[in-house]
């Protein structure tokens, strides 16, 4: 099949092309299972090397290629033409400054998910048998969910929240201050929820649900922030995310 | 040119070079990890199935048998003493990756969870053990991710999407490296008392490939064209379970938890390869069965791949056959809790659900077992006789130490990375406290700058896509799972003149600097064209069989005559470089000569080096 890319470009270097415009490329025998990460190479390789834009595993997991794609977050390496059909609208994720066609400027992503202590904490001396420090498998499984994150932030960009204040700490960072808060082992848990109270912190959220469907991971994300407010307001992080949910 | 001075420069933010500069960190030493993609980009984050240590968990294990297991996998040129290094120190480095907050999977015991794993064995081959310390099946986004996140908390600096091209030795010693500011475009100068190469592989240099677009091999061809030598880089492994034509790849765990592979005529074929550990042989071993089965015409649908069934009531029945306890039976939902990542990957590529049906399945360039020689310690070695050069370290899957020998066991990867990583990282604190300053020369960066203006100044007809594409299929056919001085030749020849396009022809359409992907891509192609000559000329002198090297015309592994490493080596013109070949580095063997001194007759030696049956 022919199919119709429709690319949002920019070039600060180039005069006249400072300023957004879109551009369209025709690729000609698209095989409907291609990804589009595929088809943006061709069109790259092929017809214009100047394209730029991040890519690194190809498989969904590595998180370079987080794009707006016929007007939704994916990863162009995990969506196929199939389920876009003919024209293919592919532009940068929103809120973030655009650096050159589809690569942004992250700075304030991964700014925002170092301000969570996205890191174990846990001070008590170590086992004293040199070996793990012990935990149940179900305990393992509360925060299972938030350990899939990939920081491609398909799902802040896709926050109506961030775009309105791009101080807003955004999905990703709370999904990631989840994956320690509900770990039995860390210790840092109330650190983590004092940050999180403060006015940019999960409060912003008004759960818009747009991250949920837009996490390539299919981590139930608004349900993570969901638990993130209910322990703040419970004052603790036990008894939080009930046992035994799907992921 | 802006310069910055940092004890320690580590290229690369993967495992092994989080490691280091973790440890290098901790160490005293002042790190700056230099890395072309975030750091949470890197390939280690889709390494899957598990990392071997011997903890003993789930079933009674013991490091000598890593060892033994690692040793017999790498078809005995693997050197003895660095294994038994890997597989003790694999222990520590996996219980400190717990205290670091990795999330394993647990036990019913509450301890790190194992799995069955291609050619890990209790009691020298007895049975397979579970060894396979595994976070669902992204164990290697686990390593990944908290290796940064201790980074983080340790203060570490990092200088994200910065790519080094080039480094800078001045009289035999490293003295840093030039670096790329992508964003930018700006040239920068890495001074640094110790510089460490953790760059990856270069699968990209075959068309099937399980490995990232990013993995070009960088560290290995900059090392390559200062005049180091390269070690083993005929040993390139093919993992048996790609999925098909895509090369993603479906992590061995599928078989450590039952699953079989299955030729057209419904027959699980690795019990005739492999009568005792059949599927879970080790991924050379399979690899070729797959190859083999498809010249005899019983492929799926004659088309090159065989079909991985992991669906309950398969499994379940090879189980009962093999009289396995009912209590090992698996249902639809072990295999979701299991490999969540394995369904997902096959239901959005393939459109295949692997509980309900076989996965197709082709051999995919997944891993180098060579790469830039390194002793113990992350050195690097420079001759056949083990100098080092001062200032110069190298980790991971870049470099080799060499204890994946002719054929990386599965796990052992990541086992490498951590446990050279963090060797690596000591030895670097140690080193910087001590070492002088080296003065950068006055011309440091300008010989690279020239040739990145030569690459964007490219003008002629060859785009940088259509060469690679070229070089991409000439290694699959010609240097791939079988090779012979025919095909060998032919890649050879082939490559000599993409190089020539490459030097004389190329095309570059963007002429900016601001993230000029289109440059950096090409230069990215210089790197792989380099490794991809090496490998094919390593691997025409190489004339035997062994591991991952499979000679057509020399069946026969060789112990007489070539239980030695290769190094190789690149001088003069880029366009046409002289290359110099040599196996003067013998295989290590003191495990097994340690034997012999205790008295231990022949068959109770475990180390000596024996065909190789699974």
């Amino acid at each position: 099949m022919d199919v119709t890319f429709k690319i949002r470009r920019q070039n600060p270097e180039l005069p006249g092309k400072e300023k957004p415009y879109w551009q369209e490329f025709v690729l000609q025998d698209v095989d409907p299972t291609d990804r589009v990460l595929e088809m943006l190479h061709r069109i790259k390789w092929e017809q214009d090397g100047s394209l730029s834009l991040r890519r690194s595993c190809a498989h969904g997991i590595c998180g370079s290629d987080a794009m707006r794609i016929n007007g939704v977050n994916r990863l162009a390496c995990k969506i196929l033409v199939r389920d876009l059909g003919e024209r293919i609208q592919v532009e940068p994720i929103l809120g973030m400054p655009v650096i050159k066609d589809l690569i942004v400027d992250m700075e304030p992503f991964f700014d925002h998910y170092r301000q969570v202590m996205p890191f174990f904490v846990n001070d008590d001396p170590l086992p004293a048998d040199g070996r793990e420090r012990l935990q149940t498998q179900a305990d393992r499984e509360l925060f299972d969910d938030s350990t899939k994150c990939i920081l491609c932030a398909c799902c802040t960009t896709s926050c109506p929240s961030f775009w309105a204040n791009g101080h807003y700490v955004g999905p990703a960072a709370i999904v990631q201050a989840h994956r320690f808060i509900f770990d039995t082992r860390d210790q840092a848990g109330k650190e983590r929820l004092d940050i999180l109270s403060e006015p940019n912190g999960v409060w912003r959220c008004r759960t818009i649900f747009n991250c949920t469907p837009a996490c390539p991971r299919e981590i139930e994300v608004t349900k993570a922030i969901g638990e993130v407010k209910l322990a703040i307001r419970k004052g603790k992080t036990v008894g939080i995310v009930q046992p035994n949910v799907a992921h | 040119m802006k310069v910055h001075k940092h004890d320690a420069i580590i290229i690369g933010a993967g495992g092994a070079g989080l490691m280091a500069a973790l440890y290098a960190s901790k160490g005293g030493a002042d790190v700056a990890v230099v890395s072309k993609l975030y750091p949470t980009r890197s390939h280690t984050g889709t390494a899957q199935g598990g990392i071997g240590a011997a903890l003993g968990n789930l079933d009674e294990d013991k490091p000598i048998y890593h060892t033994y297991d690692t040793v017999k996998g790498g078809d005995y040129l693997t050197d003895q003493a660095a294994a038994k290094i890997l597989a003790e120190n694999a222990v520590d480095a996996v219980i400190e990756l717990e205290h670091m907050g990795l999330p394993f999977d647990r036990t019913s015991a509450k301890r790190i969870s194992q799995r069955r794993f291609g050619g890990h064995t209790r009691n020298f081959g007895e049975e397979l053990v579970r060894r396979a310390c595994h976070a669902a099946d992204r164990t290697g986004h686990m390593i990944l991710q908290t290796l940064y996140q201790q980074c983080i908390k340790n203060e570490v600096s990092f200088f994200d999407e910065f790519q080094v091209v080039d480094m800078i030795v001045v009289d035999g010693v490293c003295a840093g490296v030039v670096a790329i500011e992508l964003g930018s475009g700006e040239f920068h100068i890495f001074h640094g008392k110790a510089s460490f190469f953790a760059t990856g592989g270069w699968g990209r240099c075959w068309s099937v490939t399980s490995n990232a677009h990013s993995l070009t091999g960088d560290g290995a061809a900059i090392a390559l064209r200062r005049g180091l030598p390269l070690e083993d880089m005929e040993f390139f492994q093919f993992h048996p379970t790609g999925i098909y034509r895509m090369g993603i790849l479906i992590t061995e765990g599928v078989r450590g938890e039952g699953g079989v592979l299955i030729n057209s005529q419904g027959e699980r074929f690795m019990e005739r390869y492999a009568p005792s550990a059949k599927d879970l042989a080790s991924r050379d071993v399979v690899s070729r069965a797959i190859y083999l089965e498809t010249r005899a015409g019983r492929s799926i649908k004659n088309r090159g791949y065989v079909h991985l069934d992991v669906r309950p009531g398969t499994v379940n029945r090879y189980f009962a056959e093999e009289g396995r306890d009912r209590g090992d039976f698996i249902d639809d939902a072990t295999i979701e809790r299991k490999l969540p990542d394995i369904l997902d990957f096959c239901r959005t590529y393939l459109g295949v659900d692997p509980v309900h049906e076989p996965m197709p399945v082709q051999p995919t360039a997944h891993y180098a077992m060579g790469g830039i020689p390194t002793n113990v310690d992350a050195e690097v070695v420079i001759d056949a006789a083990g100098a080092i050069m001062p200032g110069a370290y190298a980790a991971g899957e870049t470099a080799c130490v060499s204890v994946h020998g002719a054929n990386r066991l599965g796990t052992n990867s990541l086992v490498d990375l951590v446990v050279f990583g963090r060797r690596g990282g000591m030895k670097v604190a140690e080193y910087v406290k001590g070492a002088d300053w080296v003065a950068l020369p006055g011309d440091a960066g300008n010989e690279i700058r020239a040739e990145f203006d030569r690459i964007r100044g490219g003008s002629g007809a060859s785009r940088p896509g259509e060469l690679r594409q070229l070089m991409q299929q000439t290694m699959m056919e010609n240097v791939g799972v079988f090779r012979s001085e025919e095909t060998l030749q032919q890649g050879i020849d082939d490559l000599a003149e993409l190089r020539d396009r490459f030097h004389k022809d190329l095309q570059i359409d963007d002429k900016s600097r601001v993230f000029n992907t289109d440059l950096m891509e090409a230069w990215e192609l210089g790197c792989l064209l380099d490794l991809a000559d090496v490998t094919a000329r390593a691997a025409f002198e190489r004339k035997e069989s062994r591991g991952a090297h499979s000679r057509e015309d020399f069946k026969a592994r060789d112990d007489e005559n070539w239980m030695a490493h290769s190094l190789v080596s690149m001088s003069g013109e880029m366009s046409a470089p002289h290359f110099e070949l040599n196996f003067d580095r013998k295989v290590d063997l003191s495990l097994w000569e340690e034997e012999i001194a205790q008295g231990l007759p022949e068959d109770q030696q475990k180390f000596r080096p024996i065909e190789r049956v699974y």
